[in-house]
């Protein structure tokens, strides 16, 4: 009788436990690619490369598979570095994790909106610049009262938490912006086409991605008058021996067209045109 | 922890204001709860109504915001009512989402509030409801002299564990756009790596000042006050 | 129900009277919908493109499904180790020594007390600094340990007023037969105050559950972190954190269901009562 309690206590408890553990399964890696598998390097067939898995036109998650800017710019690297695509595994890179994923050997290399900071080169290395972004400002397409970041005096303006942009334009441009913040861009973007806000503000082909999704298209366009120069690199490990390969790669795919031609592949179709000033960038100097 | 450690945790408090985050929490935590208090009772009066209708639009409600995640409940409160519905309820922009913050937690903390003082009510044994019709009392006088003192204090408790539940929760309201503690505790570790153990104790102990202390009172209060039956 | 205690059987005027109220009441509820449907459909946010793309096998078998999986995971891991926790500590709390008494006394109170996000948030960037953790598996791993810690603490409140729960008789028996008090606790108490726990047990997962939402803030891709990214893609974003609503509120309503269930099988299998309303249990209303 007393084991007999006890025993069915504990296997009710277990199968609480189950219950949670096999739906919970083992399968979840496949499925977006994120994987704490040991591999480590090119060597042994793949490469790991991170990404964005959340910012349409530069690293998304497209049902099984992955788009952007990002993406496809990292696919033509990898393949003159000798990847086929399917050699390829990509891992979510989100921005504070970066340079600890880097550090730790879990990718390759990151493609992932990551702009070159003397900061950052204290503990990661890169190669490119491959795209000179700049901030700038995403407005109803009907608005032509904000041209630039001065405008926003007494405007609404929104961004995502925890982001320095938003808190730039007030420190730097416009101290009246009232300030919406939010845990990411989509929401941002729902708020200025229900009219609550005035404008969304983070680097400019983040927001071209984002003008670009079919559900937005025509609602939103990009100011492109953009106050900041973002350059966009590969991060790699510190004291990598592939930064010159991928400084060639990236050349060859300025100049044979297919820079272009990916660029507007992704973003076109919102209208953006990336700053010529400073695009396509020359790669610096690898050291 | 020797001391430049020490002296690099102090000197993050005249970069950071920590104080004025947490009077943001606190005073969440007391709007919400007042109006969470009065839609709770609210709730807990159309649960227990004779009127079918009035029953399941408060069971319905409870249902669903009880097992929503409060970070939806709270995003849906700035792009839903204030986005879409255009509700606006403070011409100021930052008390306008503060405002909405509160709107969003005592919704979903009514839910728990109804619950709570159902329990309460369920409390009093049906003897007593039948010993004041039986000397002659109607509905109304029977509830108020009888039923509902005893539902109140019966539900002390309970509702204390609410009010706990909803001061930890107003750090949630950082997803509707209000800068509170968590909010700040982030930034502080992200521009501070190097003494963030010593940034999460700090704020983790500012929420123990304030919680175990309501604790500890409505613990009291619902013995000082419990029905001896 | 309350309804017995506050109502005797209506007469027929009465009777009368509430339907009349019934049908304002239903009026009132009703128009309160259609007033806020008007507004959203004024503002295009009825619009069928919108809700479409969730009845294709896209979004839920590489958004959705895959979210759940990662909450149902996240939710079954916690389960476990925040299990282990609450019993370690309840036993702790209930234990001989004073020392330990206090030290575990002082551990519970303290991660109770602190807000889940909070921890999480901690763990995220703290052992992302320390680089203890795999990368890839830190999301997991700092959801895992805030939901492990307060709800093991909140397990071990059970553990220990299940045990308080008992009758006095139970252990004065134990004790008889010549049991030490340990015996008694190991093999008469806690098998009870496990059993008396059950229902409550049930209802924490309910919390968890909608806890591992907040894992979405430090990018565990979570059931909510895939509707957003669903959303992200169609421009739906309000429409995707609906839908993941929906499903989180089927699976805590059929989850409350079968906690309610579960109270009444088990509630006559011990001495003590089973203690659906246990006071700590409330605090299943602690965290989102």
């Amino acid at each position: 009788m007393r084991t007999g309690r006890l025993a069915v206590a504990l296997t009710a408890a277990a199968m609480l436990a189950l219950a949670g553990c096999s739906s919970g399964g083992d399968s979840g890696d496949e499925s977006t690619g994120e994987s704490s598998a040991d591999v480590t390097g090119g060597a042994s067939g793949t490469v790991r490369i991170g990404i964005k898995f959340d910012q349409p036109g530069l690293g998304f998650q497209d049902g099984d598979e992955y788009t952007g800017f990002d993406v496809d710019v990292a696919k033509y690297v990898a393949g003159k570095l000798g990847y086929s695509e399917d050699q390829i595994e990509w891992v979510q890179a989100p921005s504070a994790q970066r340079e600890n994923l880097l550090q730790t050997g879990q990718v390759d290399m990151i493609f992932a909106t990551y702009s070159i900071t003397d900061k950052r080169k204290e503990v990661v290395s890169f190669a490119g610049p491959y795209f000179v972004a700049g901030q700038d400002l995403l407005v109803a397409a009907d608005d032509d009262s904000i041209k630039g970041p001065e405008d926003l005096e007494g405007k609404n303006l929104c961004s995502v938490t925890g982001s320095t942009s938003a808190q730039r334009i007030k420190d730097e441009y416009a101290a009246g912006t009232n300030l919406l913040e939010q845990p990411g861009y989509a929401e941002c973007v729902t708020a200025l086409t229900a009219g609550t806000v005035d404008a969304v503000t983070t680097d400019d082909i983040i927001l071209a991605g984002l003008a670009a999704v079919p559900a937005n298209k025509g609602k939103v366009k990009v100011v492109g008058n953009p106050f900041s120069e973002e350059n966009y690199g590969v991060g790699l490990p510190k004291d990598t021996d592939k930064c010159q390969d991928i400084n060639d790669a990236i050349t060859a795919m300025i100049d044979d067209g297919t820079w272009q031609e990916l660029l507007d592949k992704n973003v076109g179709a919102s209208g953006y045109k990336a700053n010529a000033d400073l695009n396509p960038p020359t790669p610096a100097a690898c050291g | 922890m020797d001391d430049g450690y020490l002296s690099q945790y102090l000197s993050l408090f005249d970069e950071f204001d920590v104080a004025a985050a947490f009077w943001v929490n606190i005073q969440l935590t007391f709007f919400a709860g007042v109006l969470a208090l009065v839609g709770g009772t609210i709730l807990a009066i159309m649960r227990i109504s004779p009127v079918p209708s009035l029953r399941w639009a408060g069971s319905t409600y409870v249902t669903l915001l009880r097992n929503t995640p409060l970070t939806i409940i709270i995003v849906f409160c700035v792009l839903g009512l204030w986005g879409q519905l255009g509700i606006t309820l403070s011409t100021n922009f930052q008390t306008n989402f503060f405002r909405l913050a509160v709107v969003g937690l005592a919704a979903y903390h009514a839910a728990f509030v109804c619950e709570a003082l159902r329990s309460g009510v369920n409390t009093v044994p049906v003897g007593q409801a039948e010993a004041a019709r039986a000397i002659g009392l109607g509905f109304w006088p029977a509830a108020r002299l009888v039923i509902l003192p005893q539902a109140f204090r019966g539900s002390i408790a309970p509702l204390g564990n609410v009010l706990i539940a909803l001061t930890k929760n107003s750090t949630v309201a950082a997803a509707g756009s209000v800068a509170e503690a968590s909010g700040l505790m982030r930034t502080m570790i992200e521009f501070r790596p190097d003494v963030s153990l010593a940034i999460f104790l700090t704020f983790a102990a500012g929420f123990t000042v304030i919680v175990v202390p309501i604790g500890l009172a409505t613990t009291a209060l619902s013995r000082r006050l419990a029905v001896a039956r | 129900m309350s309804d017995s205690v506050l109502f005797d059987a209506p007469g027929p005027r009465a009777r009368r009277r509430m339907r009349w109220v019934n049908a304002v009441a239903a009026v009132a509820v009703a128009g309160i919908g259609a007033v806020v449907l008007v507004r959203l459909g004024a503002k295009g946010q009825l619009e069928s493109q919108l809700w479409t793309p969730f009845l294709t096998g896209d979004a839920w078998t590489n958004f959705l499904l895959p979210g759940l999986r990662y909450t149902l995971r996240a939710a079954g891991i916690s389960i476990v180790t925040a299990g282990i926790f609450g019993i370690v500590f309840g036993l702790g709390r209930l234990s001989a020594s004073r020392a330990v008494r206090t030290v575990s006394g002082a551990v519970v109170e303290f991660f109770r007390a602190v807000p889940v996000l909070l921890m999480m948030i901690f763990f995220y960037l703290g052992l992302g600094h320390l680089h203890l953790v795999d990368p890839t598996d830190l999301p997991l791993v700092a959801v895992v340990l805030g939901l492990t810690l307060y709800n093991g603490s909140v397990f071990a409140e059970l553990v220990r007023s299940g045990v308080h729960g008992l009758p006095r008789g139970q252990r004065e028996a134990a004790l008889a037969v010549g049991l030490r008090r340990s015996q008694s606790l190991r093999i008469v108490e806690v098998p009870q105050a496990l059993i008396a726990m059950l229902p409550a047990l049930a209802s924490q997962l309910v919390v968890i559950l909608k806890d591992t939402a907040l894992g979405y803030i430090i990018t565990y891709p979570d059931l909510l972190d895939a509707a957003r990214r669903l959303g992200s893609a169609n421009g739906n974003i309000l429409q995707a954190l609906l839908v993941a609503a929906g499903i989180f509120i089927v699976i805590n309503y059929a989850l409350t269901r079968f906690a309610g269930l579960l109270a009444g099988r088990v509630g006559r299998r011990t001495a003590g009562r089973a203690r659906a309303e246990a006071p700590t249990l409330v605090v299943a209303t602690r965290d989102s």
